[in-house]
């Protein structure tokens, strides 16, 4: 547990080093900020205090920045050969995923932090289920580590960040969207397995408040999926 | 810590890196890995390490072996691999600070051994740089350092002098010496002169096999065999002393350094040394012998030799 840390440690300063964290940062709270207050569907529109708004423009914009912040997290290691000091040192294979995955977690958490203030400021413009917003953060995170996941696990199929960023968007695309478009143009037994596989059903579900062990199921399987292949594809390089 | 490999082959694709080598190194000895490129260095050193998994065979550092305990070996190892690669956006401290962490140092010593490693590579003025603005050498020394912070009873240095210049050289060759008077160390290079002067024995390496196994002193007698004299002698006609050399028994040939008149070099049979006699000839004919020298045979032909077949 404690390697796990050092490592998820190292990677959250490379981030904040490196201006990526910055730049996601400032970039998430803009983008989230403007459709939540300014523009499009926004608090004003709806005319009901809810975070309603918030969680579909967060769900939209964590799906592209995650794949930009966990592109670099294995191919840079592999290409500039830093793996190679990493996984000489006594640590297992897992600790290196998992410290990693963390690191990126946290940063999506931290980001998540800075929209506290939205939570609090429509509390008090009107009555607020609160239970249903502390879902939706949590169908937030449950989503960003699904696709953290899937982007570990791109990034370490190629020594190219970008090839690794188009990866996970690639299969990211298929929970976020393909699934749930071939989930209406089928019927019956196959309808329900694209139904099942949509990203969306499970997200919108919890953010609505309701916390189902299907959904959970769904998202911790995804994620223990995916940094399994990750893992599985580290461990490769030693054979 | 003895490192034992045994039968170590390690196939990439179809094609087979290293091929059923053994060898011991025991505590104390410095060991020279030499071969020309591709040659399977860098592949027996990251089995070592653990890093690569052998196809075939097993590594014992200490009592642990690479395959069932590779945690155990890691602890152990202080490795610097080739290129040396390192996180440039990380500042020198912090670097050293994540390696002794991940190392498993006490929390209390961590402090005090970066320091130790600071002053021992010599970067006290530029701990606080990031990795990345560095020169070349100061990021060598970096890569030693965090070889070295867990104070590791074994330590294995994938070329650990390229790119530094002679002043660097020669006191990175120096702090090798030193460690690797109470620790194993293996070194890897194409540099001839370096592991002569900085290692005890020399395995060299080629198309995956060991090809010659001993001290750089051994290594030159079991190329040498034939002695090998260079000759200077005056006051006498060319002809007359090379026709006199060849009648001595125990000369196999005789040969005018070109560009000389007085000076011959000579090959003795095997086994047999001609020097007494050559000596005895001159005096008897009159001619002064003004040089006589034994020319030893270079590492660099023994090398030459036996990797080019």
């Amino acid at each position: 547990m404690k390697e796990i840390w050092i490592i998820a440690r190292r990677e959250l300063n490379a981030f904040f080093n490196s201006l990526m964290a910055y730049i996601l940062l400032i970039a998430f709270l803009g983008f989230s900020g403007f459709f939540t207050w300014i523009s499009g569907a926004d608090v004003f529109m709806v005319g009901q205090a809810n975070m309603q708004s918030f969680f579909g423009i967060a769900y939209w914009s964590l799906f592209f920045f995650i794949p930009a912040m966990t592109m670099g997290l294995i191919s840079e290691e592999t290409r500039s050969g830093t793996i190679e000091l990493l996984l000489t040192k006594p640590i297992t294979d897992w600790q290196v995923i998992l410290g990693k995955f963390l690191a990126t977690l946290l940063l999506v958490c931290i980001a998540l932090a800075f929209t506290l203030p939205y939570y609090i400021t429509i509390a008090t413009l009107g009555p607020l289920d609160h239970g249903s917003v502390w879902t939706g953060y949590l169908g937030l995170i449950l989503m960003s580590s699904s696709y953290i996941g899937i982007g570990l696990f791109a990034s370490s199929l190629s020594k190219n960040q970008i090839v690794a960023f188009l990866i996970a968007l690639l299969i990211g695309i298929f929970f976020h969207i393909i699934f749930g478009v071939l989930a209406g143009n089928f019927t019956g037994f196959l309808g329900g397995i694209f139904s099942y596989l949509n990203l969306n059903t499970h997200f919108e579900s919890i953010s609505r408040g309701v916390i189902d062990t299907k959904d959970l199921i769904y998202f911790f399987s995804l994620i223990a999926l995916s940094l399994v292949l990750a893992e599985t594809n580290l461990t490769r390089r030693r054979f | 810590m003895d490192i034992i490999v045994e039968n170590l082959t390690k196939i990439y694709g179809t094609q087979k890196a290293v091929d059923n080598i053994s060898f011991k190194v025991h505590t104390g000895e410095v060991l020279g890995f030499l071969g020309p490129n591709g040659a399977g260095k860098t592949t027996t050193m990251k089995a070592i390490t653990s890093f690569l998994v052998p196809n075939k065979g097993d590594i014992h550092v200490g009592e642990f072996s690479v395959i069932d305990q590779p945690e155990e070996v890691r602890k152990r190892i202080g490795y610097l691999p080739e290129n040396n690669p390192l996180y440039n956006d990380m500042p020198v401290i912090d670097y050293l600070r994540f390696v002794a962490q991940i190392q498993g140092i006490d929390k209390s010593r961590i402090p005090g051994r970066i320091l130790e490693m600071v002053k021992l590579c010599g970067l006290e003025g530029e701990k606080h740089k990031k990795i990345g603005e560095l020169s070349k050498g100061y990021k060598q020394r970096v890569g030693l350092a965090q070889a070295l912070i867990h104070d590791p009873e074994v330590l294995i240095l994938d070329e650990p002098t390229s790119g530094l210049d002679p002043n660097q050289i020669i006191e990175i060759r120096d702090l090798i010496k030193a460690i690797g008077r109470e620790k194993t160390v293996i070194l890897s290079s194409h540099i001839l002169a370096e592991v002569e002067a900085t290692c005890d024995r020399i395995l060299i390496i080629s198309k995956g096999k060991i090809v010659a196994d001993g001290t750089p002193e051994n290594l030159r007698k079991k190329a040498q065999g034939q002695e090998m004299l260079k000759l200077t002698i005056e006051d006498g006609s060319k002809n007359e002393i090379i026709a006199a050399l060849q009648k001595i028994p125990s000369i196999d040939w005789v040969n005018p350094i070109s560009g000389s008149d007085n000076r011959f070099e000579i090959q003795s049979r095997p086994n047999v040394s001609s020097r007494k006699l050559t000596f005895d000839l001159c005096v008897k004919n009159g001619w002064t012998l003004t040089e006589m020298v034994i020319v030893e045979t270079k590492l660099e032909d023994i090398f030459h030799e036996l990797t080019m077949n």
